[in-house]
């Protein structure tokens, strides 16, 4: 391709990868570095339908210029990202130092809210990705071994938990673990325990989330493999029957290598999505139990008093994070990719 | 993004005028954002109701989402936010609402003085509900036991126990106890009642990791025991639902919620017969409520003309006035205005106003304590750490946001 015509094909999504994708994130870092200015502390004394009371105040006069001058606050540098709600450097070190076993320093280390966020992230993500691509492939085998009438019908069925959207879904399932609900009382009655709580205990709790995040994304692993199903050889196929493979022979040495790209694919997506859980734990009021760095962000912009650079700081994290997760499913694709050619 | 209430408004607008006792005329666009529940929807209404302006109303649950940024621009989209005595600094904070007291000089001399907000001296707000926490029982429970109405904590604990060794109900305690906002604030009234202070008097600097913190967490766990073991997840909706299932004898619930109990829909008779309220609860010997007086009221913005900021005030004036007032409102709230009649089910907040509770802090640098307090409570209730631990923990977290925001350096 000549490379004026290749600019322009590409030109399109260039620009709308800059708008949409590289512009916010750039803003983002940027508010990350800032924190606002000081803010002068007076005494005052406020009035109101219950009498008088004495508080501080804001001197809005004194701090107004600053504002004006610099709106955007004050420059903070990497002071955010250091600090105690984020990767506490100071808070860690000296935890390092006067913890006396590896398991002193791991609680203290748990008790800071970010590597508290961390450690349930990615708990959730290791759990979460396999089990919805080994859930997704078994359903998508046992949909394609249907009879062809009913296939139809089983694939709506199976994606249903895609389409039911994420904060119904997950508040359905939470009704359902009450200690009156359905799933909740049979918990109890298995248990023999009539004081059973899912949404008391913090282990049922990491289960639930996890179990919802699995139930919820497996359909999306499902059709991308079923369409994969659908390109296996099928003179392979019969090759290997001829030959006395049994079915799982035939899985084992035709289907799977046959989907190992696809399996690249959906595990990129889903460590990238699993990383961001967030719609859960805000449906399941599970925040006294689990907290992921995305719902850190949500937290900080959901106060009275909104903390965007602690938001943004926390969101810069995150992508690194991603990358960190992804890098090396990027070198196997890139490596890949130099060989194709 | 307008979303028009006009429909639901409509109705409302439309019985109001009826009745003829509107007589506001102004000329100018009147935006309202606030939270939506019926005593603010009459507000609006009546509001809406004024000759010649150009109204709109977005009245959602996300209002503290929406209001700062609808308010910074210029002019402003929202030309009044309906705020509470917490929510007002964020708007202060921001430098998005102006004084009131030219307005006020002249239109506004027929509100009562207070209604009038005033900070440093300056009316920024016109408050037009009052609202707190106090006690809700179950008659007929403390009746069977032969037990009384109690009016501290540790009565409440006590009388807990008997209905539970009494084989009644297995927690009989209710709370909003749901980790965030709900836990924070049922600390913030305990803390409170134990004659605790937040921060240190002139300065942000929190002081909460002492013996009154300790002894209002160890209180908070106390209860917790007599509570169902979901507690973490339960907020204000869910704990009024645990209640209508006739599963709660005893429980810390807002005054505006009350009514909803106490009507004959979403419960058994035998549990809405004998829903009953009474004063605030008291903890140790401070002397002090363990409660939080609370107002709502509007403000208007400070980027808008002239000519509509006068015809906001005018529109808003009239829609607390006491002309809105009638047979269907008057139970709504606990209304400020000169006129308002109390109903059996407003007794608790007119108690805890009379009690001397101390009303919310309206400090900037509040809500991000608050926050901080949502986010560690629950690991003391779950037994994971020490009191001193959990106070440490939400000390340094509040200081690294205030340190953020600039409060502290």
């Amino acid at each position: 391709m000549k490379h004026s015509s290749f600019f322009w094909f590409v030109l399109p999504s260039a620009l709308l990868m800059l708008t949409f994708i590289a512009f916010p994130i750039v803003s983002v870092v940027t508010q990350s570095l800032y924190q606002e200015h000081e803010q002068v502390i007076i005494e005052v004394e406020n009035c109101g339908p219950f009498g008088c009371t004495v508080s501080e105040s804001v001197d809005q006069e004194a701090t107004a210029a600053l504002r004006e001058a610099q709106p955007l606050g004050q420059w903070a540098g990497l002071e955010i990202y250091k600090d105690r709600n984020h990767l506490a450097f100071a808070e860690v070190g000296e935890a390092w130092t006067s913890s006396v076993s590896m398991r002193d320093f791991a609680g203290t280390l748990m008790n800071l809210p970010f590597y508290d966020a961390i450690a349930f992230t990615l708990t959730y993500t290791a759990i979460v990705t396999p089990l919805t691509i080994i859930f997704g492939f078994l359903i998508a085998i046992g949909v394609n071994a249907v009879a062809r009438a009913m296939r139809g019908p089983t694939i709506f069925l199976s994606l249903l938990p895609m389409i039911v959207t994420p904060i119904v879904g997950a508040l359905v399932l939470f009704w359902m673990v009450d200690a009156r609900g359905v799933l909740g009382a049979g918990l109890q009655w298995l248990a023999d325990d009539p004081n059973l709580s899912v949404k008391a205990s913090t282990p049922l709790m990491w289960i639930m989330l996890m179990v919802y995040g699995i139930w919820s994304s497996a359909p999306f692993a499902f059709i991308v493999y079923y369409a994969g199903l659908q390109t296996v050889n099928t003179d392979t196929l019969e090759a290997a029957m001829i030959d006395g493979a049994t079915r799982w022979q035939r899985i084992r040495y035709v289907v799977i290598p046959h989907l190992v790209p696809l399996t690249t694919f959906i595990a990129l997506i889903q460590l990238m999505d699993n990383f961001r859980v967030f719609e859960p734990i805000v449906s399941f009021s599970a925040q006294a139990h689990a907290r992921s760095l995305s719902f850190a962000i949500f937290n900080d912009l959901g106060g009275e008093t909104r903390l965007l650079s602690s938001a943004a700081a926390t969101s810069v994290l995150t992508i690194i994070g991603v990358a960190i997760l992804l890098s090396p499913v990027l070198v196997r694709t890139w490596r890949d990719f130099g060989k194709a050619r | 993004m307008k979303i028009w209430k006009n429909a639901m408004l409509g109705t409302a607008v439309a019985a109001l005028t009826a009745t003829g006792a509107y007589a506001c005329e102004a000329d100018g666009r009147v935006s309202i954002i606030g939270n939506e529940f019926p005593a603010i929807q009459t507000v609006a209404a009546a509001a809406g109701a004024c000759e010649g302006v150009d109204f709109s109303a977005n009245l959602t649950a996300d209002h503290q989402t929406l209001n700062v940024a609808g308010m910074t621009g210029n002019p402003a989209e929202y030309t009044t936010a309906i705020v509470a005595n917490s929510s007002i600094v964020a708007l202060i904070n921001e430098d998005v609402i102006r004084p009131l007291d030219d307005l006020v000089a002249q239109y506004g001399q027929d509100i009562p003085q207070q209604q009038l907000i005033t900070v440093d001296g300056k009316v920024m707000a016109v408050a037009f509900m009052a609202n707190a926490q106090h006690l809700v029982y179950r008659a007929d429970v403390l009746e069977q036991l032969g037990l009384d109405v109690p009016t501290s904590y540790e009565e409440v604990l006590a009388a807990a126990e008997a209905i539970r060794a009494a084989g009644v109900m297995e927690y009989p305690v209710g709370g909003s106890y749901a980790a965030g906002w709900n836990l924070a604030q049922e600390f913030t009234n305990m803390y409170i009642g134990t004659g605790g202070e937040f921060f240190t008097p002139g300065t942000a600097e929190v002081s909460i990791n002492n013996a009154q913190g300790v002894e209002a967490l160890e209180m908070m766990k106390a209860l917790t025991a007599y509570m169902n073991p979901d507690y973490l997840t339960h907020d204000s909706n869910a704990t009024s639902a645990e209640w209508e299932a006739g599963n709660v004898a005893l429980m810390n619930m807002w005054g505006s919620r009350t009514g909803v109990l106490m009507d004959d829909e979403g419960s058994a008779p035998e549990v809405y017969e004998n829903t009953a309220v009474s004063g605030p609860l008291t903890v140790g010997d401070s002397g002090t409520p363990a409660t939080t007086l609370w107002w709502d009221g509007w403000t208007v913005a400070k980027n808008v003309s002239d000519a509509d900021a006068a015809a906001t005030f005018q529109a808003m004036a009239a829609g607390v006035s006491s002309d809105i007032l009638n047979d269907e409102t008057m139970s709504q709230a606990v209304w400020l205005m000169n006129g308002f009649e109390a109903a059996p089910v407003n007794e608790g907040v007119l108690a805890s106003v009379a009690a001397g509770s101390r009303p919310y802090p309206m400090r900037p640098f509040q809500g991000l304590l608050h926050t901080a307090l949502g986010d560690n409570i629950a690991d003391f209730l779950q037994g994971n750490e020490s009191a001193e631990q959990t106070l440490a923990d939400v000390e340094a977290a509040y200081t690294a946001a205030a340190t953020e925001k600039g409060f502290l350096q």
